[in-house]
């Protein structure tokens, strides 16, 4: 590719045709603020906090979008450019309710962080401001309209990421309102709860729905036995939130500081990943077998069921009838657990920490009961486990390592590696070649399913059988599998879907910000706790076997389908209301 | 249509059938009788008038030697309805249905012009009976409007015995592509649609730029307000369009084109639905046009009537079925326009050009107009100004010559203050600059704009701080809501006109304008931002007292604003 030489600020940079002014300013270290750009995903000139002088130009230029060209000359810094800037950012601060204090993204906020940049001390401009209603009818995503500044993020990430398109822009001009089409709510639309808007919105305009205050009341019930689970993605980012490097690995301090906010017992969803693996194992096989439905495609990730039941509901059959990890988990927490514990059942109380918004709809739906009450009762996000040692005084730095509770908070290195894209598919091909082969495996990496790519396949020989695999992280990459599968061309095995992109390291409920750079670095930290485990295959765990033991008897059995198995349910694309 | 010989057989037919219409009378007519169907006749009941002609002249059994014709629109709107009787030219203004009566019976039956339909200039009550010699026509140049009083826009073979489909002919039988680029180049085109960019340097950027289909558009959407220069040429002379854009498809090397008109205009639609099927009929679009092997169709799309949607880039964004919003450009359309391939993008007013310079050549055309700006410009001329409608002048006339010699000045003896020029994102022109050539450099060195047309005449009366009031209000509504300084900015300038013309404006606020409006126009992200302001501040340059009377005095020179009582 050609490259184009220019002047930024006075300095010569050469960089390739093509790259724009502001990613070529970057290479100088002259970091020009933004707002609504978003590398990769919104590059689309809308808020013009961004504006250079570029000699010859009619006007200012927005450096986000605007290409390089050869001998260009370009200033990121004069008075004018300067001042321009800040009156573009005095304008979105007189249509913004100014709530930062109460705000959930108080200090962790894109327009608070450019207003304090500024020096914006007084707003000249009063007049009328965006006033339409907060939608909390999603019980996993809040939107709050007054708060927005239409940088059109999280319609980018939801459109062209996930090829959801829940939200777009309605009206126009000053009235301009992003929203599900016809302004209804979340909830009444196509939309998978995945929060990915959440993580990129600047501003508190889009966010979880916090439900703190349930654990809270929880945790003050002498009554309650409450027990708490963490996704295997939660102990590789949640550090981030209380500001540690991202790729901090804070497993057992992150126990500590659980049983120090209250909670009965610590257990880890790693322990019904690894249950997954020999339900779900043992149902490929099955259907390998048995000429059952292939390829069959995991189910362990809500946004991804929630996608695949509103834009492919013809192709639910290739569902693994495996509940999630989270689900299994609830379902055997108030009963195998409570029974051992010796607990009533209905005095448990059952909270998930997940990387995942999705996950607070997950647990509410109807099918979610198999204990007898619903298996799971609140589902908080890493975000607001961070905020619940905040607000107690939680310095997780400072804090012992412990270990989790037995039995449920014992697990493998197979169970951890569920938080990264690959690691559903990684962890079932250890499981699968050993017990179909009887032999033991010597590399257990299986490289070719690990990292950001969007779409990455494999053929493993297990004994006879050469297993086609397919792995996809995104619904924007589902989305091709799902196409592959009705043109009649994927023929794989078994297909493991991951909602986000990164998988669960980059969930819609993972500290802010998450990006390309973080979620590389989350996964890093996943194998290294892959690595550190003793155990690192599935059916090795030894309380996993005690379960089939003591309860459920073998896997696919009577109980499995009663308590870890599920149905799904056809939406289409239009929900009828 | 097969070969250009062809072409010249069935032209040399029409003229001869048609001549009348060129003041020789002969052939089987006695008179062509031509009705105003302009926008403005139209809603004035033209349609009944050619009824009632007809009628009376079969109760006279003259069908057979006087044929009555709706027309495009013949300019002089607030005289209409209109209508010319050829072969003489007689010029009936303000006809009503029942006026036919006697003007067949005494002018087309006895051969006398019914005296008190005949036009008068202001303030003369000599009858003025031929059109050619009023002034609102005499001092037109007619390039664009070429056959608005000559043919039946319905009909194909009026428009073929006018020159029609002859340039299509020339270039693709004569012509090189890079020979029509060059004659374009070389006539100075510049772009009707507003920008004025050079059209020729468009086409030859797209014919370039690799990548292929190429697109051909015609930018109809024409949403300033009280404009309608490109309907009444898609109403009056469809074919013009799709020659002209035909010759680009030929030139650039594209076999599609897309007309993108608004929803409000559906008789624009209507005829030139009907123009494109009889252009397939006759060869001038489909496959192998002339027999040269170049295939080219054109398709309607219709837009919702969002005055953002006549931005370019938003127009392709619309036709590609998404929310009409302004992309950023570079890249432009001619690398990656419509689907992101090249694209050529121009006005109905610029299209209505091209065959011309094709028949005629580039000298031709460059010698009308002034130097930098080549050609005629179309203008619809309204508010207080005794002529108003549609007028179309060479480059170069002055306002002057616009508002009083065409315009025949302003009724009731008011004093004139300014023109506002470029619709709602244009500026005004104030009486000391009446003798400013019209051009797209001596609007653009006074703060305002060719834009597309639009000429708004204010007197005395108009109070300068509810105008800007008024335009940027259009804007607020129209502005799609993508970038902030136009979604915010405009609608804060607004807020702070609003105060001042209710009398609760402060010390300050001129120069808050100032500041606000001059950074829009430096930030926003597309042309609708970028232009905004001018209004505001176009008036502030002319008229900064009548913002003071307003801050300071509470006080509205034209007693237009009406005060309120402070807010606190
Ligand atoms: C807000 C806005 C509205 C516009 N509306 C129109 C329009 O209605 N018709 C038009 O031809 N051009 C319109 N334009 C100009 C077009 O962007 C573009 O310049 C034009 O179609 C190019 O054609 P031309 O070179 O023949 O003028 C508009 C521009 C802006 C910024």
């Amino acid at each position: 590719m050609a490259m184009i030489t220019l002047t930024i600020d006075k300095q010569k940079v050469a960089v390739k045709e093509g790259t724009t002014i502001l990613e070529a300013a970057k290479q100088l270290g002259i970091n020009i603020p933004t707002l609504c750009y978003l590398k990769e995903i919104n590059v689309i000139g809308a808020c013009r906090i961004c504006m250079v002088e570029v000699q010859g130009a009619r006007t200012f230029v927005a450096a986000c979008v605007a290409p390089v060209a050869e001998g260009m000359v370009v200033r990121t810094n004069t008075a004018a450019v300067v001042k321009a800037r800040k009156l573009v950012l005095e304008l979105i601060l007189s249509d913004h309710p100014m709530e930062c204090l109460t705000c959930v993204r108080n200090q962790n906020c894109e327009l608070q962080r450019l207003a304090e940049a500024f020096g914006l001390t007084e707003i000249r401009f009063q007049g009328a401001t965006t006033d339409y209603p907060v939608d909390d009818s999603s019980p996993a995503i809040v939107r709050d309209p007054r708060k927005c500044v239409l940088c059109r993020r999280c319609v980018s990430v939801c459109a062209e990421v996930q090829t959801v398109r829940a939200i777009t822009a309605q009206e126009r001009g000053f009235k301009t309102l992003i929203a599900p089409a016809f302004n209804q709510g979340l909830s009444e639309v196509a939309c998978v709860n995945c929060g990915q808007c959440a993580l990129v919105c600047p501003t508190g305009a889009i966010h979880e729905k916090d439900d703190i205050d349930k654990v809270w009341a929880a945790l003050a019930d002498p009554k309650k036995h409450v027990v708490v689970q963490t996704a295997p993605a939660v102990r590789v980012t949640v550090g981030e939130a209380l500001g540690m490097a991202p790729g901090s690995i804070v497993t057992g301090k992150m126990v500590a500081g659980l049983r120090h906010l209250g909670f009965d017992k610590v257990f880890d969803t790693d322990f019904t990943a690894d249950l997954t693996i020999l339900e779900e194992g043992n149902e490929l096989l099955q259907r390998v077998n048995g000429g059952g439905t292939l390829p069959m495609i995991t189910s362990c990730s809500p946004g991804w069921i929630k996608f695949i039941e509103h834009f492919y509901p013809d192709l639910l059959p290739h569902l693994s009838t495996c509940k999630s990890p989270q689900q299994m988990f609830g379902a055997l927490a108030k009963t195998y657990y409570a029974q051992k514990a010796g607990v009533d059942p209905a005095d448990v109380f059952c909270v998930s920490i997940m990387p995942c918004t999705a996950k607070k709809f997950e647990c509410e739906r109807p099918e979610m009961n198999s204990s007898g009450y619903q298996d799971v009762d609140v589902v908080l996000t890493s975000r607001e486990l961070a905020r619940m040692f905040k607000r107690v005084g939680i310095n997780l730095a400072a804090l012992p390592v412990e270990e989790y509770d037995a039995p449920l908070g014992i697990s493998t290195g197979a169970g951890e590696i569920f938080g990264a894209t690959g690691g559903v598919m990684e962890a079932a091909l250890r499981t699968v070649y050993e017990v179909v082969t009887g032999k033991t495996l010597d590399n257990l990496d299986f490289e070719m399913v690990r990292g950001l790519d969007g779409v990455k396949e494999a053929t493993v020989p297990v004994g006879d059988l050469n297993v086609k695999v397919a792995v996809a992280n995104g619904l924007g990459n589902a989305r091709k599998l799902m196409d592959a599968i009705k043109a009649g061309t994927a023929d794989y095995h078994f297909i493991e879907i991951m909602c986000c992109p990164g998988g669960c390291i980059g969930g819609g409920g993972s500290p802010i910000p998450t990006n390309t750079e973080i979620r590389n670095k989350r996964i890093a930290a996943t194998y290294v706790e892959d690595k550190n485990m003793p155990l690192r295959k599935s059916h090795e765990n030894p309380a996993v076997q005690a379960l089939y033991a003591e309860f459920l008897e073998k896997p696919l059995g009577h109980k499995s389908h009663e308590l870890l198995h599920t149905k799904y349910t056809p939406r289409g694309q239009y929900p009828e209301q | 249509m097969k070969s250009l010989a062809q072409l010249e057989q069935l032209k040399k037919e029409m003229r001869e059938v048609l001549k009348i219409r060129d003041g020789v009378a002969s052939g089987p007519w006695n008179y062509h009788v031509m009705v105003c169907g302009g926008a403005g006749c139209i809603s004035s009941n033209c349609r009944d008038i050619v009824t009632a002609l007809k009628a009376e002249l079969a109760a006279k059994g003259l069908e057979k030697e006087v044929k009555v014709v709706l027309t495009g629109c013949m300019g002089p709107c607030d005289m209409g309805p209109v209508m010319i009787v050829y072969p003489e030219g007689t010029f009936y203004r303000r006809v009503k249905p029942k006026d036919a009566a006697t003007i067949v019976e005494e002018h087309l039956a006895n051969g006398t012009p019914v005296r008190r339909l005949l036009y008068r200039a202001p303030g003369s009550t000599e009858p003025i009976p031929k059109y050619s010699d009023i002034d609102f026509f005499k001092k037109q140049h007619k390039v664009v409007l070429r056959n608005m009083l000559y043919i039946d826009p319905l009909l194909i073979e009026d428009y073929i015995s006018r020159d029609g489909y002859g340039a299509l002919g020339k270039a693709l039988t004569q012509m090189k592509p890079e020979e029509v680029i060059a004659t374009v180049k070389a006539a100075g085109l510049r772009g009707r649609g507003g920008a004025g960019f050079p059209s020729g340097m468009k086409w030859e950027f797209t014919a370039k730029a690799t990548g292929s289909p190429k697109y051909v558009v015609c930018n109809a959407d024409e949403g300033d307000p009280g404009a309608f220069m490109d309907r009444s040429v898609l109403e009056g002379d469809p074919h013009s369009i799709i020659e002209g854009m035909t010759i680009c498809g030929y030139a650039i090397g594209a076999e599609r084109g897309y007309v993108y008109i608004r929803a409000e205009y559906p008789l624009a639609i209507e005829r030139l639905e009907a123009a494109i099927a009889r252009a397939r009929e006759f060869g001038f679009l489909g496959q192998d046009i002339f027999g040269t092997g170049f295939n080219f169709d054109i398709e309607i799309r219709i837009g919702a009537g969002a005055f953002v949607c006549g931005e370019e880039t938003a127009l392709l964004t619309s036709i590609e079925g998404r929310r009409g919003e302004p992309r950023p450009r570079p890249p432009f359309p001619a690398n990656a326009g419509l689907f992101g391939k090249p694209t050529v993008i121009n006005n109905v007013e610029t299209w209505a050009n091209i065959a011309p310079i094709i028949l005629n050549g580039s000298e031709w055309f460059a010698s009308i107009g002034t130097e930098k700006s080549k050609g005629t410009k179309v203008f619809a001329l309204a508010g207080r100004v005794n002529n108003t409608g549609l007028v179309e002048v060479p480059m170069g006339t002055t306002v002057r010559e616009i508002v009083f010699d065409i315009g025949g000045g302003i009724p009731r003896k008011k004093a004139f203050k300014a023109v506002q020029t470029g619709g709602p994102s244009g500026g005004c022109i104030p009486a000391e600059h009446l003798d400013v050539p019209v051009d797209y450099d001596s609007l653009g060195q006074l703060g305002a704009i060719m834009g597309s047309g639009g000429m708004i005449v204010m007197d005395e009366d108009t109070c300068m701080v509810d105008i800007a009031k008024f335009f940027l209000d259009f804007v607020v509504d129209e502005s799609c809501g993508k970038c902030s300084p136009c979604r915010i900015g405009t609608k804060r300038a607004l807020e702070t006109l609003e105060r001042i013309a209710n009398g609760n404006g402060k010390e300050g606020d001129i120069e808050l304008l100032l500041e606000l409006c001059s950074t829009i126009k430096q930030t926003a992200l597309c042309g609708l931002g970028q232009t905004a302001p001018n209004p505001v501040l176009s008036t502030i340059r002319y008229f900064r007292h009548e913002y003071e009377d307003h801050i300071k005095e509470h006080k509205c020179q034209a007693s237009v604003c009406e005060f309120k009582a402070a807010e606190e």
